[in-house]
């Protein structure tokens, strides 16, 4: 076509259909992980990071948290659902990082020039950090078995289990991708990141149970999403009142992915 | 139809800084029009709002005849945009990054592997092609930027401040790139801190300052104003600048300005001015304590423009 044959750009495909949508997210979703085939540190730090939780929650404070459980419960059982569903929080700043990364560069300009889906940014983002959750889960399952975890339902327990992190994980990519369009600014979104996660993660039933914590933050630490999802994935893989976590957990990813899903796209309209 | 752009009364500003101010435009078709101004005068804003990633507050802008507002997908299928920095993905190689823009161009698969590999080529980046851009000169940067927005053959071409922090070689190369786009058709629209860019590649110039054009016509008619050739000289104290500037009086130059000790002077006239000047100061018995002649410079054309200088460090955060 010549520079000056108008019309035919117009008959080029569409974005807006679901199909172009899709080939937009998939495009910018396989250049996120190009950036971790890339650049391995990425994904070694956000995997060295839990096996280090591991092993100190194991077996510097597993002695003495394990007295807080109920008789019969192994600490090691107790602690790595917790695990999972932290590695998936810590591995959502990802998205923060990576959106506002986007913004300095001038990247998210050329996006905001292009005849693409805009939400293709976002998802291709959030779809990116899913896939490198995926393997990150499963490795850490690996790690587990290794330091003695052992499941006490059956292999759907584990499945299940595992699908509800990596949904978990998904939701909180997108608080996350809101934070970073909100400050457009990778190194302060770092920073940001951490006062999010630090209450969520560690005032929760992740490592510890709540019923150990005093009676205000107790309230807390009950009614949070990663006790929900934490609580959820320990109910498949050892037993217990499982329906009731596990539709509580759902309850909160599903209203985390909306709302922040809504945000979060209205936010990138507005950020250059 | 034989304007590609078309600017009426454009606005725009944030929170307490207007950077359009009414801005009004015409480009013709396979032209360069060159956005001259200062930091802070709004040329980004402008290129941004015709790009469609700002929307603008007030005012009306087309590209080809699609409104940046209503008719912002036309408008982004038919356009490429350069900006300030490098916008290319540090992780992917040069050939992905175009590839990327390709698929988000929404082109067939097979003329994405195809242009990918002729920009490479265009812009001497067919051996490095394979490696992650973070491993390429600043130079190379820029070029594959420049190459990612060509990726989809648009026939208007937005480069803002494209050869800011280019070496002179990478300079003329990008500047002889530019030429040959518009050569098979390409319209430009080029902003730009140098009067010589704007006079080497553009066929008009817009000056901005403030959100307003404050001039806009042929690059020849703006420096007939000003003057081919500047002559800049120091002289010890205020009073032999003023005492020079009265010698002075009734040359042939096109406009004199002193400020303290200093004291420029323009004229059209070139080596000419320069003789007559020296001439006149020995006869008076005035010695310049420096004298240097060039070229007229953005400053220069603000001088004549608004009679005062490019305010150093002007830059409004929303520039």
């Amino acid at each position: 076509m010549s520079a000056t044959d108008v019309s035919a750009f117009d008959t080029v495909r569409d974005h807006r259909v679901p199909l172009g949508i899709l080939r937009d997210t998939v495009a910018l979703a396989r250049r996120g992980l190009i950036a971790y085939r890339r650049v391995p540190q990425l994904l070694v730090f956000s995997t060295i990071q839990p096996v280090i939780f591991v092993v100190m929650f194991r077996y510097v404070f597993g002695g003495a948290v394990a007295g807080s459980l109920p008789p019969g419960v192994d600490y090691v059982d107790y602690l790595m659902p917790g695990i999972f569903v932290q590695t998936a929080v810590f591995g959502a700043i990802a998205a923060a990082i990576g959106l506002a990364s986007d913004m300095k560069s001038g990247l998210m300009e050329r996006f905001h020039a292009l005849p693409m889906s805009r939400a293709a940014v976002l998802t291709g983002r959030t779809t990116a950090d899913l896939c490198r959750n995926a393997f990150v889960v499963v490795l850490m399952m690996v790690v587990g078995f290794l330091v003695g975890w052992r499941i006490h339902t059956n292999v759907w327990g584990l499945i299940a289990g595992g699908l509800l992190v990596l949904f978990f994980g998904y939701a909180m990519s997108w608080i996350f991708a809101t934070l970073g369009l909100a400050v457009g600014d990778p190194e302060t979104a770092q920073a940001a990141a951490f006062p999010v996660l630090a209450p969520l993660v560690f005032a929760s039933s992740a490592f510890v149970p709540v019923e150990t914590m005093p009676s205000w933050l107790q309230w807390f630490a009950e009614h949070q999403p990663v006790t929900a999802n934490a609580s959820a994935v320990r109910a498949l893989t050892f037993g217990g009142p499982t329906a009731e976590w596990v539709i509580k957990a759902l309850a909160w990813d599903i209203g985390i992915f909306i709302v922040f899903a809504i945000i979060s796209v209205r936010l990138f309209k507005k950020a250059v | 139809m034989t304007n590609a752009i078309v600017v009426e009364d454009l606005r725009k500003r944030f929170d307490d800084v207007v950077a359009l101010d009414g801005v009004d435009l015409e480009v013709e078709h396979g032209t360069v029009f060159g956005l001259l101004g200062p930091n802070g005068a709004g040329k980004t804003t402008a290129v941004r709002v015709l790009a469609t990633v700002l929307p603008p507050d007030g005012g009306r802008a087309e590209v080809l005849g699609h409104d940046v507002v209503r008719d912002a997908d036309r408008v982004r299928r038919r356009i490429g945009m350069a900006g300030q920095f490098a916008a290319v993905d540090p992780n992917l190689t040069g050939r992905e990054n175009l590839e990327m823009v390709g698929v988000l161009s929404q082109l067939p698969r097979a003329a994405i592997v195809a242009r990918a590999g002729e920009l490479l080529e265009r812009f001497q980046l067919s051996e490095a092609g394979d490696r992650p851009v973070r491993t390429y000169s600043g130079g190379m940067r820029r070029r594959l930027d420049i190459g990612a927005s060509l990726v989809a053959t648009p026939p208007v071409l937005f480069l803002d401040e494209p050869t800011t922090g280019l070496d002179l070689t990478s300079r003329n190369e990008l500047w002889d790139m530019i030429r040959e786009l518009v050569a098979d058709g390409t319209t430009v629209l080029l902003t730009t801190q140098y009067l010589e860019e704007a006079d080497q590649l553009a066929s008009r110039i817009a000056v901005v300052d403030g959100g307003k054009v404050i001039a806009n016509d042929t690059p020849t008619n703006l420096k007939a104003q000003l003057g081919s050739t500047v002559v800049e000289m120091t002289f010890a104290d205020g009073a032999a600048a003023e005492h020079a500037a009265t010698a002075l009086a009734g040359t042939e130059a096109t406009a004199t300005d002193r400020e303290g000790s200093d004291l420029r002077v323009s004229s059209d006239r070139g080596a000419k001015v320069l003789v007559e000047v020296l001439r006149r100061l020995d006869a008076a018995g005035i010695e310049p304590v420096t004298l240097a002649v060039r070229e007229p410079s953005m400053d220069d054309v603000f001088l004549a423009l608004t009679g005062r200088h490019v305010e150093l460090g002007a830059e409004a955060g929303a520039a």
